[in-house]
């Protein structure tokens, strides 16, 4: 067992902290403020690689590992969680599956201008009606011709207003009701209306919209894996884009962490440092080691990824500890912090509520109990979830 | 052009600094990085080479690990390492590390040969003078801007009262200052292609440098005692209820320092 990482892995690391540091920490507070989309960033992680850390270089990525990608994931996080979100949804839900289920004529076309951050990608399952129940999704996909005419609705597209590339989901076969009748698309910013900006609670810097498709017709080559498999590309996806949200988690702790041991160190009262009494030593203490807990389940999910071994338990596992972990320890840091912590002029509460969000997208953790239930019953994870009809029509 | 950069090891600076008691050396032990304004030297070397063509070798003097740090500046857009490497140099002083790196240097035969004006650790600020001197070669220091064209070198330094600037034919040596650039992210891709650079890693007897005329036998000082930085002297902690600029006008008044 061996849990160095490589020389390349920490120069990735390294490079992803130090532009972090530079270019995203000093502006997260204002970006966060102001509800801002820092457009002006992504041309400079693009250019420095950081949109398509695992791509291979025959795709115009810089031909990194998964878990490469997971250290970049973790420390953009750790500076600015929305901005980690972006880069996830980009590469892990939008670039990746157009990877493993495009034909090479797919991939020749729709993943070089993602991979070297010429445009960005999005992912379009959630509707109105239907988020945990993905397979309930409505949006229809009527043949035309050779191609396909698609309508509906989308919600809480990430990326949405910004994206030139969508891995969309709608419903091919209009007679199942279930996740069997549901293809994928590849579709580009013109087959969409963005109509809606969402208000959160946090990942403010972020951008989640929602969006229509009017007639949109496509031809066959925008097919992204068989006809009524669309499912199949949408649960993979899941599985791998959970262990970035689990990165991200991990970023977010870290990042409250590092502000809460700091304030520990300087903060005095009752004439001593409060890092000297034992009640912040025990707060510290744990928030160390539940960190750390999380990062290694995050690291071992990613390492299965890329070895291609079955990582789909082994990433919810690691994404419902991270979440909760970072949802927790981001209020002890505000604990630390009391007053401070609570308000605008210190980052925790900022923490506090980016963390949130990481129980609920890609999965929430009732999702990912239920994930992790199966495997231990011994039910068919994959089928099991295809097969089921999730209303009965 | 071939231009070769001398670039340090150091320790990181974020990382606590520690001085083994028992052989009075830093210690190297911790997270380490590439030294701050060899960063700037190695920016200045890569401009140089895309805007004149030629070739970017690195060259140090370190424990086998500093290679890690050495390809950072390959993944920059250096083309090669060398790194001296052998137990014998550990401990070598300003006399004796220049010696290693003169015959270092003599191997490469570069036009010209950039330095970082001083190192964090040692803040010796002199190696570049003695390399120089051991090299027969002119020597400009302090360069805030740098132009050549490929048979003397111009830099620009400056001063209290202006900029000198001062020309001297190739080859040189010349030091630079964290002043002249601002040093280049490497990208992911020049991070993965590091690895397949040349990395050479020589010892004292590939460079024909003696053992005793390296490390602590090769060296002219001897470290006598050491200390820690004296505490802080008296400080006056100022709370803001409004009247703390009052407090600190009156503070440096009465220092006469207003």
């Amino acid at each position: 067992m061996d849990l160095e990482l490589t020389p390349e892995q920490r120069a990735i690391q390294t490079l992803a902290r130090e532009v972090a540091e530079a270019e995203i920490a000093p502006h997260a507070g204002a970006w966060d403020r102001e509800h801002r989309f820092p457009d002006e960033l992504y041309p400079k992680l693009a250019e420095l690689g950081l949109l398509g850390v695992c791509v291979p270089e025959e795709y115009g990525g810089a031909g990194g590992d998964f878990l490469s990608y997971v250290l970049v994931l973790e420390e953009l996080s750790r500076a600015d969680a929305g901005v980690g979100v972006t880069v996830a949804v980009h590469t892990s839900a939008a670039t990746l599956p157009i990877l493993a289920f495009g034909t090479e004529e797919q991939r020749a076309r729709f993943v070089p201008p993602l991979a070297r951050g010429e445009q960005l990608g999005a992912f379009a399952l959630t509707e109105p009606g239907s988020g945990s129940d993905a397979g309930s999704l409505r949006t229809s996909a009527a043949r035309d011709g050779d191609g396909w005419v698609l309508n509906g609705a989308k919600q809480w597209i990430t990326n949405g207003s910004r994206a030139g590339t969508f891995v969309l989901f709608a419903r091919t076969d209009p007679t199942t009701a279930g996740a069997r009748g549901i293809s994928c698309f590849v579709l580009d910013a013109e087959h969409v209306r963005i109509t809606r900006e969402e208000e959160k609670l946090g990942l403010n810097s972020s951008t989640t919209s929602d969006l229509v498709l009017e007639g949109a017709r496509v031809e066959r080559d925008r097919l992204l894996h068989e006809e009524g498999r669309g499912f199949t590309v949408a649960m993979a996806t899941l599985d791998g884009g959970r262990i970035g949200i689990a990165a991200q988690a991990v970023g977010i702790a870290q990042a409250a962490f590092d502000v809460a041991s700091r304030y520990a160190r300087e903060r005095e009262q009752f004439g001593r440092r409060i890092g000297d009494f034992q009640a912040i030593q025990t707060k510290l203490a744990n928030m160390a080691v539940e960190i750390d807990a999380a990062r290694l389940l995050t690291y071992r999910a990613a390492w299965l990824k890329q070895e291609g071994r079955p990582h789909a338990v082994e990433g919810a596992k690691a994404k419902l500890f991270a979440s909760e972990m970072a949802r927790r320890q981001t209020a002890e840091a505000i604990q630390v912090l009391g007053g401070y912590g609570y308000t605008k002029e210190f980052p925790v509460e900022r923490y506090y509520r980016d963390a949130k969000i990481t129980e609920i997208y890609e999965g929430t953790s009732e999702i990912q109990r239920l994930v992790i239930a199966r495997s231990i019953l011994g039910r068919g994870l994959r089928e099991d979830r295809v097969t089921a009809a999730p209303r009965s029509s | 052009m071939k231009i070769a950069v001398c670039v340090k090891q150091v320790p990181d600076a974020t990382a606590a600094k520690r001085i083994d008691p028992e052989t009075k050396r830093l210690d190297r032990s911790g997270e380490a990085a590439l030294n701050a304004t060899d960063l700037n030297a190695v920016e200045e070397a890569i401009r140089l080479k895309e805007a004149q063509g030629g070739e970017v070798v690195l060259v140090s003097l370190g424990p086998e690990r500093a290679l890690e740090s050495l390809r950072k500046a390959l993944a920059m857009g250096a083309d090669r390492a060398v790194l001296v490497a052998d137990e014998a140099a550990a401990g070598s002083d300003l006399v004796a590390t220049s010696r290693i790196l003169a015959a270092a240097l003599e191997r490469e035969q570069a036009d010209l040969v950039l330095f970082g004006q001083a190192s964090s650790d040692g803040d010796g600020a002199v190696l570049w003078a003695a390399v120089a001197d051991r090299l027969r070669r002119p020597l400009i220091s302090q360069v805030a801007a740098l132009t050549t064209d490929g048979s003397t070198v111009t830099g620009k330094r400056q001063t209290e009262h202006g900029y000198d600037t001062i020309s001297a034919p190739l080859p040189a040596v010349v030091a630079v200052s964290d002043a002249i650039n601002e040093p280049r992210y490497p990208s992911l891709k020049g991070i993965m292609g590091a690895k397949s650079k040349p990395q050479e890693t020589l010892s004292l007897a590939d460079l024909g440098v003696d053992a005793a005329e390296a490390g602590e036998a090769g060296s002219r000082t001897t470290v006598l005692a050491l200390g820690p930085p004296p505490a802080r002297g008296e400080s006056l902690k100022i709370e803001d209820d409004g009247s703390a600029a009052q407090k600190i006008l009156d503070y440096l008044v009465e220092r006469r320092l207003l």
